[in-house]
Formats: C-alpha cells, structure tokens, sequence
C-alpha cells in the first residue's frame, strides 16, 4: 500500500529537489583549438602559475591562484589587450568546500574574444582590489561584499551597495533563506517603529495565495464594505452619490435620455 | 469670459443650492485631490499615463504635486524596498492632514510577485490604505477608478469628525 500523503495545499508542495540530480555541464574543450587563445595563454604561463585552463561556449576559463590577481589583470589589460572587465562577483561553494570562487569576466574589443579569470579562496579569507586597474571593479566588489560578505583589500569605499548600511547578513550566500532571516523580515518594522511594534503588525503574510473574503482588517470588498476588523456582510453600502439621492451637490446623474446626439457636425 | 445668460425663472429656479457643510466641504475636498508624485517601479508609467492628456486626471481635479506638504492623497506606484521604506514613513508624515493613500498594484498590496527579503510585503505595514487597486501594472483606467472610488469613500466621511486614529500608530 502506498504511503499516506496530505493533498491538501498541494501547489505549497510543487518544488521538489531530485536527490539524483545533476545539473547539466558545458562541453569543456582545450585551449588549443583556438588560435588567439592559445598564444594568450602561453603568455599567462610564461608568468604565472595557471592550474586549469579549457575553453567553454567560446570563452576561455583560466584558474589563477589568489595572489597573482592584480599582476595577471595587469597583464591581461596592457600586454594582451583585454581592456574591458565586464563583471566580478563570487559564487558560493561553502556547503561544497567551504570556498568561494571569485571570477572576473573579460572583454577584448581588438580580439572580440572573452576570457574568465578565476580562483578560489576560504570562508572568511578577502581578496585584492583591482580597482586601480578597472574602474569598474569598483561598484561589482562593494556589490560582492554586500551580497557575501568578502572584502577587498584596498578598496576606496567599501561599504554596501544594494542593501542599506544596517543589514544583517549577506543576501547572496545559499544558506540565506530567500524571504530573508528574522532580521530582515522586521528590519523595517524596527527600523521605523522600533521593536515593540512588532506585535501590532504582526508578521509578513508571506502565502500568496491565501484569501480569506470574510476578513475585514485586509481587503475590503467593493459595493459592501465594512468597518476595519467588523464582520463581514453582503448588504450593500450605501453611497449616496448624486444630488437627487440625498448625496453631493452640483454633482447629478447623467441622463441618457436627456442627451442628444448630433448626427452631423454643426 | 463666455457670457451665460440664465433663466431663473425657468432653468432650476432661484441660483440656491441648500445642502450641508460635510457635503460642501467633502465636494470641495473630493474635486480638488492633489496627489503626491511617488512612483517607485513599473505601476509608475501607468500613473504618469493616468495623469498626462489621453486619459487626464486633470478633469477630476487631480494634480500631481511634487511636494509631500502640498498633497492630500499619496498614490504608492510600485514595490517599496525595505531600504526604501523609511522614507515613505516620512513622506506620509509630512503630509498635512487630512490625507488619503492609494495602494496601487499587487507590489504595494502585498509585496507581490517579490516574495523576498527585500521587499516589504504591503505598504500597510507601514502606513494606513484607504484605497487598495490589485493589478500588475493596474492601467490607468483602474486608477481612474480608483480615484473615483475615494472621492465617493471622501464624500460620505463627515467634514469635521476629528482625525480618528489610523490602524498604524
């Protein structure tokens, strides 16, 4: 006999996680079957240490190691005419390795090719700002340290970017829950009212799909509505619009009627 | 200046009106709301649509105001951020009273489609709605509406009953 299962609130449920699943991966090819990217990547090696390389969706993928980030931008920028960082960020391996990758997406205009520089580094370990390289590095690692916490080192004005200065935790991290921690969901309640107020609110009503036609304290229906928290009721209210009913002045009923329609222009 | 000639005797007799002072003050109220210019996302366009030439507000009386200290009625176009959620606090505050808010959208309703940690799930946690108007974006046929429906709501409050206590603080 199969097992017992609640089909009440079944679409709440629709999300399942395979435990088999794996997500599908890029064809990895080598470096060598491009040109451009082959002789760049002799160019890297003769100077730093590369541990992986292979070229993905026509992008190549170099794997750096943490310290040598300032001087292969540099390189990469003034002798291999990569002169445009598109974006960096960093992802979250923590549950895998404990590790963030860094990586850093590069555009050469002359070259029309791009090329990602990557590396790892610990939980809790910062990176080199690269800042006085590219300009736009600037604002990806403030958003980088908003959304993981990882600082660079060097940085003009690390400071957030997207969340306001008091938020707790970092947005971006997988442990974070996507409705945000108690933190988030009160910081505004707490922000404006302060902590007690939290009571009088009363927490977020986060199931969208939950309507309840007889509670009065969050809609209230059009043509008979209510007083805030009363009982909800089917009679009709009474708005007495018009001047003949008793209602606003000067304000009267339009009487079709009464009108006349031009057939032709006067 | 267009020259009326009115026939008193026959067109609605003498030029009286006899009616009360909640109904006069409450017309003048309802005719003439100003509100403030606060879109925050997409439901904006819809606004400015409402209030430029095809569709007009200005026939109900309804002018934009860019200050928060001239505007009756506050109409919350968009998703409001919780970074963003202090000033609408204080935007609400500075209006003189007596004064009116539209919720415009599913975003300002309830927090929406951002069922995040970023978005604060309904303006009315943070200040009274008068008016809530679903739709992602409402057009500007149903802001209309939504006007009319709080000029109606302005119209049957009492003039001068003193300022009750809104739901929140």
């Amino acid at each position: 006999m199969r097992a017992y299962t609640d089909k009440q609130n079944a679409q709440a449920k629709a999300y399942h996680s395979d435990r088999f699943y794996k997500s599908p991966q890029l064809a990895k090819d080598k470096v060598s079957t491009d040109e451009i990217f082959s002789a760049d990547l002799k160019s890297l090696e003769e100077n730093f240490e590369i541990s992986e390389s292979y070229i993905q969706k026509g992008q190549m993928v170099l794997f750096i190691k943490p310290n040598d980030i300032k001087a292969v931008m540099k390189h990469l920028r003034d002798e291999l005419e990569y002169d445009f960082l598109s974006e960096m960020s960093a992802i979250d391996f923590l549950a895998k390795s404990n590790q963030f990758e860094i990586f850093y997406q590069m555009l050469s205009i002359k070259k029309r090719k791009r090329l990602r520089v990557k590396f790892f580094i610990d939980n809790g370990e910062a990176v080199e700002s690269i800042c006085d390289i590219f300009n736009s590095a600037n604002w990806a690692e403030r958003e980088m340290f908003d959304m993981f916490g990882i600082v660079a080192n060097n940085h003009p004005f690390m400071k957030r970017l997207l969340m306001p200065d008091d938020w707790e935790g970092y947005p971006l991290l997988k442990t974070y829950p996507l409705i945000g921690d108690e933190s988030a969901q009160w910081y505004e309640i707490d922000l404006i009212f302060g902590k007690e107020h939290r009571a009088v609110v009363g927490p977020e009503i986060r199931d969208t799909k939950r309507v309840d036609q007889k509670d009065t304290t969050q809609f209230a229906r059009v043509g008979s509505e209510v007083p805030y928290g009363t009982k909800a009721s089917n009679e009709k209210t009474n708005f007495s619009e018009f001047q003949e009913d008793g209602g606003v002045p000067f304000i009267t009923r339009f009487r079709k009627d009464l009108q006349k329609t031009l057939k032709k222009r006067k | 200046m267009a020259q009326h000639q009115v026939n008193y005797l026959q067109e609605g007799g003498l030029p009286v009106a006899l009616t009360t002072v909640d109904k006069l003050v409450q017309w003048g109220r309802s005719n003439s709301l100003w509100p403030l210019t606060y879109g925050l996302a997409c439901c904006a366009i819809e606004m400015m649509a409402a209030g430029a030439s095809r569709y007009d507000f200005d026939r109900f009386g309804t002018i934009f105001r860019a200050s928060p200290r001239q505007a009756d009625v506050m109409v919350v176009a968009g998703t409001l951020s919780k970074k963003h959620a202090q000033f609408i606090k204080r935007l609400y505050d500075q209006m003189a009273e007596p004064k009116w808010v539209i919720s415009m959208g599913s975003c300002a309703n309830t927090g929406g489609m951002f069922n995040t940690y970023a978005t604060v799930q309904g303006v009315d946690r943070l200040i009274p709605v008068d008016i809530y108007l679903p739709g992602c974006a409402p057009r500007p046929e149903t802001l209309q509406y939504a006007l009319m429906m709080l000029q109606k709501k302005i119209r049957r409050q009492s003039a001068f009953s003193k300022a009750k206590p809104k739901r929140l603080v």
